[in-house]
């Protein structure tokens, strides 16, 4: 049973298990939106898990790169004529060159100078969104044209209920990976103490470097599919209160578990439609339950569950 | 079997998201036991544009009541559905699928910002849900959409009747203080398509972002350029009151220009005896009392105001006015189709011909749907901490 | 040279602001290691609590006191229920208990209050005064007074009462301090309520210049976070410092360079002092341990 929970792939099979059943019992393609809404920033958030779980870095300007995915997917087609699927990609390896770009520099900086760092990143990019009216539509954003899968014009909650569903599988996939192979280990022995992992003989700064690479290009293609399935985008995206939004997903669903990560991008994303039954008291209800969850289960849902399991079982 | 027991937990975790996703959404109005009309509203009832959408739904809340005390619409009983977005255009495509898809409204009056508001068109085009918007982007009706109404006057409409109004009083220089939100940006932009017909340049052109607290720098700059006769200031919010104190502070005497995105009474307030001389067009509603008895506008402002001030105690807008105004037009809609198809509801609603709301009087058309021409603005001047009529541009 | 000394006097009157907010974020790291993302709702707790009040009639300094109490009830309470009992959790985890419980307030307080900007009559009238071809408004000298008057008494406060030491101790090392017979709860819940008095009372003297709305928190949570950091974390003279730097920054980069990228300026001008001095301008230059 141990070996189970501890298993590589149990959460990746749980996760396809949940994607297979949910269309079979949503009963409206609103709710198909908001699962597929669920995959999209669950996949934003995992980037952020190779980064602040594995790597231990913080990121509060995380929304900066999925900000640069979305445009790219909107900017490419409509002034530059290029293909959306293509602009996916090179939004993605933009987002993954800034990355580096401004990583190296940056990563040099520890916790609270890393955190308002990257913080300053995210508001400058936001504020370029917002400002390149000419380039972006400004403030009211803009429209994004529909892609189309090998002559598929993707359309419908349900194809996108798929799309997104395949893309977090595939990025689930490759952090699991990632987190077993000798890369993450060293990334793991980076979170517990840098001087160490140096005396170790890890490359440090090229490790953390790669996290926080791989970490915008996970974000830049959730950013990339949002704008696309929802047909316009706005700097809204890019926004503090959205980078905030996506560490809180890594932290409340627990920080460095996959599975944990997808389960906190469902409680942010659910929860609002559940809250709004409590109409002008949504969001002192929003702001209570995310500290009580935090209180009560610090690690965050995943891990407090499972050591909860692992105590009861013999 | 170990799978299953590992499972559990996340499936009725899953299971439970689910369910309460399916879950009530949030009802107003009157209950009743018929089955009921649903409208359905989106607005910025948090967040950053709140002062504009919590008088809207404060309105559509308040009429909805109004319509169930008369005995609703087609005898049957109608029920607002109402969402808020917070300001996120994703959040309000979200709740527009949900209207559409689980609350099966026949109709929608929403929309506080132009991004929202455009975030949400495609999903109602799709479903044939007529869609009335209350936010002010004139791409919101250009080019016109089938489905797609609003009820706001467009930024074009109020830049005309600004430079109208400069032009009767001699000015051809003008600074520009724009601020960087979506109504600032959206407005500046329409100001400057038309300006060159009024032979009026901007000799200055400045800007402010949406949460700035001071002004002097880009005001002392526009101080500083020879040649400036008056100053105009697109934006809403609190940005134009401090625009407006700081221009006071660094002894301006050129005339200030604010636009219809200020016309509240907290503008007066939050400005203070700094808004003394500021010129603005807005809607009739604002200056209810001072309007000609003969004013057809006048009984119908004067009914919202009183309303809405009883039941809010809160003094009225601009913006509430366009729910107001879009609620009436979708009951009207909806009686004279006879109907509750939202096919017929459409068809009804571009039929409107004349309909005297608080923001002017509507006439929509195949090819406008918005149905308000330049006359439905007043030129208002702020004398004595209240609004002023100004004679017609003379 | 006007221009100057008029952006100057702005820079100045906002960089007051931040300053006061950043040195909040510093009593309670210093006391607690944890940054508190609920730093700016004090501001508006004291400035729409004042604004409230006076409607309700009452006389400004009485309303004012009120809402400064108010406010460091809601600091204590914040400590008491939310911090105190989540001791031991990492840094991230106590960051994201103060960013629910700002969600949590700025809820409450759209209930309580509402979402409409709000202003209060300036303390001293409206008549701006004539400095070297410049103006500057008698509100203006009102904030940075009570900033100057602040940061003094704190620094009174921490060096030369026993109560300070103790927190000064606290934050040195919080074993030891317990050690040597320090109540480390009282001084904990001591910073929490001082920081929140310190954030409200910056909040009633800015609000007749900034105005205030149930949500304006989050803004001035940002920029006092970022006065911090720039100052060096912990450091009370380098939060003052940053605070002031931020505001002067901005006002320059709006007058002389662009107004729409002022934001852009100060935030790369705190990643360039960050890149040289990677602690901040007054940050301890400390060696990581294993």
């Amino acid at each position: 049973m141990k070996a189970v929970l501890r298993s590589r792939l149990t959460p990746l099979l749980a996760l396809a298990l949940v994607m297979a059943l949910v269309p079979m019992i949503a009963p409206t393609s609103f709710h198909l939106r908001v699962a597929a809404l669920v995959w999209i920033f669950a996949l934003a958030a995992l980037g952020l898990t190779i980064l602040m779980g594995y790597a231990g870095q913080v990121s509060l300007g995380h929304a900066g790169f999925l900000g640069i995915g979305a445009y790219a997917v909107a900017i490419g087609p409509a002034r530059l004529g290029l293909d959306p699927i293509l602009c996916l990609v090179l939004g993605a390896v933009l987002a993954g060159l800034v990355a580096y770009g401004v990583g190296r520099p940056i990563l040099k900086l520890k916790g609270y100078y890393l955190a308002i760092a990257t913080l300053g990143f995210g508001v400058i990019v936001a504020l370029v969104l917002h400002s390149e009216t000419e380039l972006t539509g400004g403030p009211d954003g803009m429209a994004v044209s529909r892609i189309t899968l090998f002559g598929w014009r993707v359309t419908g909650a349900l194809n996108w209920y798929w799309v997104s569903a395949g893309a977090l599988l595939v990025g689930a996939l490759l952090a699991l990976n990632i987190a077993a192979s000798p890369t993450g280990r060293a990334l793991r022995a980076l979170h517990d103490s840098e001087v160490a992992a140096a005396g170790a003989g890890i490359d440090v700064s090229a490790k953390k470097l790669a996290a926080f690479v791989v970490a915008a290009v996970y974000a830049a293609v959730a950013g990339g599919l949002l704008a696309a399935m929802n047909g316009l985008i706005t700097p809204e995206a890019a926004s503090f209160s959205h980078s905030v939004e996506l560490v809180a997903m890594v932290i409340i669903g627990g920080l460095g578990s996959v599975f944990g990560t997808v389960l906190g991008a469902a409680f942010l994303v659910v929860l609002p439609q559940t809250l709004t039954a409590f109409q002008e008291y949504e969001q002192a209800v929003l702001g209570l339950l995310i500290m009580v969850f935090m209180i009560f289960l610090p690690q965050g849902i995943v891990p407090s569950l499972r050591a909860l399991i692992e105590e009861r079982l013999p | 079997m170990d799978t299953p027991a590992r499972l559990r937990p996340m499936l009725r975790a899953a299971a439970i998201m689910l369910a309460t996703a399916v879950a009530g959404p949030a009802l107003t109005g009157t209950a009743l036991a018929a089955d009921p009309i649903r409208i359905g509203s989106v607005v910025s009832a948090t967040g950053p544009a709140a002062f504009l959408g919590d008088p809207e739904a404060k309105t559509l809340k308040l009429y909805v009541d109004e319509l169930n005390k008369k005995g609703g619409l087609l005898g049957r009983p109608v029920e607002l559905v109402l969402y808020d977005d917070g300001g996120d255009a994703n959040k309000a495509r979200t709740f527009a699928t949900r209207l559409v898809e689980d609350d099966k409204v026949v109709a929608m009056v929403g929309g506080t910002s132009t991004g929202a508001t455009m975030a949400m068109i495609p999903v109602f085009e799709e479903a044939g849900i007529p869609f009335v918007s209350l936010a002010g982007g004139i791409e919101i009706i250009e080019p016109v959409r089938a489905f797609v109404f609003k009820t706001p006057h467009t930024d074009k409409t109020a830049c005309q009747k600004i430079f109208e109004d400069m032009k009767a009083r001699g000015i051809t220089k003008i600074g520009l203080i724009s601020g960087t939100d979506g109504f600032g940006k959206s407005m500046r932009n329409q100001c400057l398509k038309v300006i060159g017909q009024y032979g009026i340049t901007v000799v200055a052109d400045e800007s402010y972002g949406a949460t700035d607290s001071d002004m002097t720098p880009q005001l002392n700059k526009i101080k500083n350029t020879a040649g400036v006769e008056a100053v105009l200031n697109p934006g809403f919010g609190q940005g134009p009151a401090i625009v407006t104190r700081n221009y006071a502070q660094l002894g301006i005497k050129l005339p200030l220009y604010q636009s219809h995105g200020v016309a509240s009474k907290s503008f007066i307030e939050l400005a203070g005896p700094a808004a003394e001389g500021v010129r603005l067009p807005a809607p009739a509603i604002l200056i209810g009392d001072k309007l000609a008895a003969v004013d057809p506008q006048k009984p119908v402002v004067a009914e919202y105001k009183t309303s809405y001030e009883k039941a809010t105690g809160q003094p009225v807008s601009t913006f509430g006015g366009y729910g107001y105004d879009g609620i009436q037009l979708v009951a009207r809609a909806i009686a004279s189709a006879k109907s509750a198809d939202p096919k017929k509801i459409r068809d009804a609603l571009e039929a409107t011909k004349g309909y005297v709301g608080v923001t002017g009087i509507y006439t929509f058309t195949p090819t406008d749907h918005l149905g308000l021409g330049t006359d439905s603005f007043r030129m208002l001047e702020i004398r004595g901490g209240d609004w002023a009529l100004e004679a017609p541009a003379r | 040279m006007s221009e100057f000394l008029q952006l100057a006097f702005s820079g100045l009157t906002v960089g007051a602001i931040y300053a006061l907010i950043g040195l909040g974020f510093t009593l309670i790291y210093n006391a607690s290691d944890v940054i508190n993302f609920a730093q700016g709702d004090f501001v508006m707790i004291g400035g729409m609590g004042t604004v409230f009040l006076m409607a309700a009639g009452l006389p400004l300094p009485v309303a004012a006191l009120i809402a400064l109490a108010a406010a460091v009830l809601v600091g204590l309470l914040l400590h008491r229920l939310a911090i105190e009992p989540a001791r031991g959790a990492s840094p991230v985890t106590l960051i994201m208990i103060t960013i629910g419980a700002s969600i949590f307030i700025k809820g409450v307080s759209q209930i309580i209050f509402d979402k409409q900007f709000h202003s209060l009559p300036a303390f001293s009238g409206d008549t701006p005064i004539p400095v070297g071809g410049a103006t500057i408004l008698p509100q203006s000298l009102w904030v940075m007074g009570t900033a100057l008057a602040l940061v003094v008494a704190l620094y009174l406060f921490l060096e030369h009462t026993l109560v300070g030491k103790a927190v000064l101790a606290t934050a040195a090392n919080r074993l030891a301090a317990k050690l040597v017979g320090i109540n480390v709860a009282l001084v904990l819940a001591l910073a929490f309520g001082l920081s929140a008095a310190i954030g409200a009372l910056a909040g009633v003297v800015a609000t007749p210049i900034t105005l205030t709305r149930y949500d304006i928190g989050t803004l001035f949570t940002l920029k006092g976070f970022a006065a911090a950091m720039l100052g060096g974390m912990g450091n009370p003279v380098g939060a003052v410092v940053g605070g002031l730097l931020i505001g002067l920054i901005e006002t320059f980069a709006a007058g002389y360079l662009s107004s729409t990228y002022k934001d852009a300026v100060a935030f790369l001008m705190i990643l360039l002092v960050l890149l040289f001095l990677p602690r901040g301008l007054f940050g301890s230059r400390s060696v990581e341990r294993v």
